[in-house]
């Protein structure tokens, strides 16, 4: 086997992993930094982020508002030390962004605009039009350019940690070109590998997002924290699932049930009024609108469709100009894949599973339980996100904790010796692993898609927007299930080269390990709080529960759940209040 | 629903063929399907050999062109609706080594794009202390449009210069350049001229457009070419005419 030496590896080259790079870059450029991704870096799922990035700029603003924004938007799950300082370092994080060129929408004077968004006292939302997360990767890919230290691995898929002598000290990755496996070794490993949408059916994520680095930390023994809080956007399009941006709403558009009727005042959001009020209706936090549309749905008053029960998003007063100088990918996506004009038309929408506010468990600094790994962004829990994620705060999360985890990787790799040889042990085994247990296996019967779609249905059935002890049970049963039949798989590809349907098998297996994760930390949550709603627990507990989750992975058994409490600084626990 | 699609598709599986082939999939389909979709349920349902890329379905990654009847296209933005009845052919892009399949090696695009240094270039850099940049609206409009591309490469795949001068910058590369070129906050316009009006730069390109044509962004690199060339000119003009001034 052939074997590759650097000082850091990033995996995944999304927007956390190539700002962890250039954070590398940048402190310590004698350090080497390897970017391995499955996907060329401008294919990550940041570039479809939509809507903005938040950082107080503007007068009147203030750090400790963004702060109570936060931390009452996730239902005082956030920890509250990390939530203090990703406000103190996100203006200067997206500042940082401007100095190195994103295109970010402009006040007539020169200076950055901001936009309100969903759950904000103030606006304090950066945007680049309704396009954000793709010129911030953009920008951030062609920045890392510049950095002569980092050597990117594109379609490498990593298939394993290697953990020698108790510490992470490099991976395994198959170069999806040839076929070939490699075990790369390292001083330090940061994982920026995002989230895993397609656990689900029904999912605003790219067909990449399959919680790959939540299960290579999980099976390295890390846990992953949070997993029951899934975020469902309110509007996403029937059918493919594709985001229509809360700014949407921001801008002014309406949410309205078969009837016509601005349904969410019937939800304690607030009153209407004909232009947007902040933290009010529309500009309500994410899962109190998701959780309005299905008791909106339970009554009947929903419209039906063959892609599933849906309401109208209405911006048609906000006029062709509006439209396509603050929301044109708005226009544009409604064009091409619904057939609409939104300048005319009313948009059909229906909650859609978007973002985890779980992942692998990390201090502020992005290290986790396993010396020399280290976790930022959507993949990893730091917890800034508390029980339900603030739109247009994910963005600013990947820089600030991205730069933070390259920052701690360098100062940890500094003083590591070189791994040795020794730790290439694990790296033989997992090539035998792959060839023997995949590419040379006889027999099997199971199919891989079929295998994918029970495991989404059993999710969404079990684990979606409303959850009790019940289906939740009938949920992990499920999986369990699903487990043993991927034993029995059988690949058509048994080719080296470009494998996919090897990589979509291995996607499978970290998918069906984040999903009993979240199963099982949703049954051990016997209470209600954000985006985890279990009816049979209604209320919110925090006598029991103002803690996080924890899954340990036990091999052949459900996780462990166990609870750590939550970092309360300066905001004690209270009710959330929106629209009144 | 009763309707069904007929998929041809080019084959190339280099560890056991020497030569590309097609191969024809009946695929039961549905209205709003896009030509990925049919692929997608092959892939699923029929074959699982087939490869090809896909990440967002949107529009937005860049990652699924293929040529769609003899056109670089996005298949998950080419409904099967808008195509003409009979058989959808699906084959890699145009002027890129196959890797297997539908997957070409895009290695040499993806290297020009950073030949072009593609980044702000300061003389000196503002401290992040003294805040942004200052951009009006109408500073940001000049070069928006070509900040615009996703890196899909179907404008390599149309471009009828870049098989026969494999060194052609190209142009997405081209584009990005002047991107930042154009961009008040940039002053690396000279630094990027090297590679701009090199042989393998601007002057390659005979104006032939279809490189904007394909363009599913409307980034119109051929504009963007063709106004370098201006600038260059006058550049040259001017240092030929006045060669005491500092570009």
């Amino acid at each position: 086997m052939d074997s590759l030496r650097h000082d850091v590896i990033l995996v995944g080259g999304g927007g956390a992993g190539l700002r962890a790079a250039i954070a590398l870059g940048e402190s310590r450029p004698d350090l080497s930094v390897a970017v391995v991704s499955k996907v060329y870096p401008m294919r990550s799922h940041t570039v479809a982020a939509e809507g903005g990035a938040a950082a107080v700029i503007k007068p009147g603003d203030s750090l400790d508002a963004h702060a109570h924004d936060t931390i009452s938007g996730g239902d005082w799950l956030c920890d509250q030390d990390a939530v203090e300082a990703f406000v103190r370092e996100a203006p200067e994080e997206l500042l940082r962004l401007e100095h190195w060129g994103c295109p970010w929408s402009r006040e007539k004077d020169g200076r950055i605009a901001v936009r309100p968004f969903g759950g904000m006292k103030i606006e304090r939302t950066w945007f680049a039009a309704d396009k954000t997360g793709f010129h911030l990767l953009h920008t951030l890919f062609q920045t890392s350019l510049r950095y002569g230290s980092i050597t990117r691995y594109d379609e490498w898929f990593v298939t394993r940690l290697l953990v020698h002598e108790g510490r992470c000290q490099g991976v395994v990755a198959i170069e999806m070109a040839t076929g070939k496996v490699y075990g790369i070794l390292a001083r330090a490993v940061i994982l920026t590998t995002g989230g895993c949408g397609r656990v689900f059916p029904f999912t605003t994520n790219a067909n990449i997002k399959t919680g790959d680095g939540m299960a290579l930390a999980y099976r390295a023994g890390v846990p992953l924290e949070d997993m029951e809080f899934v975020q469902y956007h309110p509007t996403g399009l029937p059918f493919t699932g594709i985001l229509i941006t809360e700014a949407a709403r921001a801008e002014g558009g309406w949410l309205v049930n078969r009837d016509g009727y601005r349904y969410l005042q019937d939800y304690d959001l607030g009153k209407p009024e004909p232009r947007p009020v902040l933290k009010s209706m529309e500009l309500g936090p994410r899962d109190r609108l998701s959780q309005a549309f299905v008791q909106e749905m339970e009554k009947g008053r929903t419209l039906k469709t063959a892609h599933g029960d849906v309401v109208h998003l209405d911006i048609r007063h906000l006029g062709a100009k509006v439209i396509d100088t603050k929301l044109p990918f708005v226009r544009e996506l409604c064009l091409k894949y619904e057939r609409i004009d939104p300048v005319r038309d009313l948009i059909p929408v229906r909650p859609v599973v978007h973002y985890m506010m779980g992942g692998i468990a990390t201090d502020l600094e992005g290290a986790t339980s396993l010396p020399g790994l280290y976790a930022a962004g959507e993949t990893a829990c730091v917890s800034i996100n508390g029980a339900n994620r603030l739109g247009s705060n994910s963005l600013t999360e990947i820089l600030v904790f991205g730069a933070r985890a390259g920052k701690a990787a360098a100062a940890y790799a500094s003083e590591q010796p070189p791994p040795g040889e020794a730790a290439l042990g694990v790296a033989l085994e997992e090539e035998r692993h792959l060839r023997g247990d995949w590419l040379e296996r006889s027999g099997g019967t199971e199919r891989m898609a079929a295998l994918r779609t029970e495991m989404q249905r059993a999710m969404e059935e079990g684990a979606g927007i409303y959850r009790d002890q019940k289906g939740l049970a009938s949920a992990a049963t499920r999986i369990r299930e699903i487990r043993e039949r991927l034993g029995h798989l059988r690949l058509d590809d048994r080719s080296l080269t470009f494998n996919t349907e090897l990589v979509s098998a291995l996607e499978l297996e970290c998918m069906v390990d984040v999903a009993e994760a979240i199963i099982h930390s949703a049954l051990h949550r016997t209470e209600s709080r954000g985006a985890h709603q279990r009816t049979d627990f209604p209320r919110r507990d925090d006598q029991r529960f103002l803690a996080h989750s924890l899954a340990h992975r036990v091999e052949g058994s459900p996780p462990r759940i166990e609870l750590r409490p939550v970092t309360i600084t300066r905001w004690p626990p209270a009710e959330r209040v929106y629209g009144r | 629903m009763a309707e069904t699609v007929t998929l041809e598709v080019q084959r190339y599986r280099p560890e056991t063929e020497g030569e590309p082939t097609w191969e024809r999939f009946e695929v039961p389909c549905q209205p709003e399907w896009m030509v990925l979709d049919v692929l997608n349920y092959v892939k699923d349902q029929v074959d699982g050999t087939l490869s090809y890329r896909w990440a967002c379905r949107m529009g937005v990654c860049g990652s699924c062109g293929m040529t769609v009847n003899g056109e670089p296209a996005l298949t998950c933005a080419t409904y099967l609706r808008d195509l003409p009845r009979g058989p959808v052919r699906v084959a890699p892009l145009a002027h890129f080594p196959v890797i297997r399949d539908l997957v070409v090696d895009v290695t040499d695009f993806v290297d020009k794009l950073a030949r072009v240094k593609p980044w702000i270039i300061r003389k000196e850099d503002k401290p992040l202390s003294e805040g942004e940049y200052l951009q009006t609206p109408d500073e940001l409009e000049r070069y928006k449009q070509l900040s615009m591309c996703i890196n899909c490469a179907l404008c390599y795949s149309a471009c009828p210069i870049y098989p026969l001068e494999p060194e052609f910058v190209g142009p997405a590369a081209i584009a990005l350049a002047q991107r930042y070129n154009l961009d008040n906050r940039d002053q690396g316009a000279s630094e990027r001229e090297e590679i701009l009006s090199s042989q393998d730069g601007v002057w390659c390109c005979t104006f032939v457009g279809e490189c904007s044509v394909v363009c599913p962004k409307h980034v119109d690199p051929a504009g963007a070419i063709q106004r370098h060339k201006v600038t260059s000119t006058i550049e040259w003009f001017k240092s030929a005419l006045l060669p005491w001034r500092k570009r």
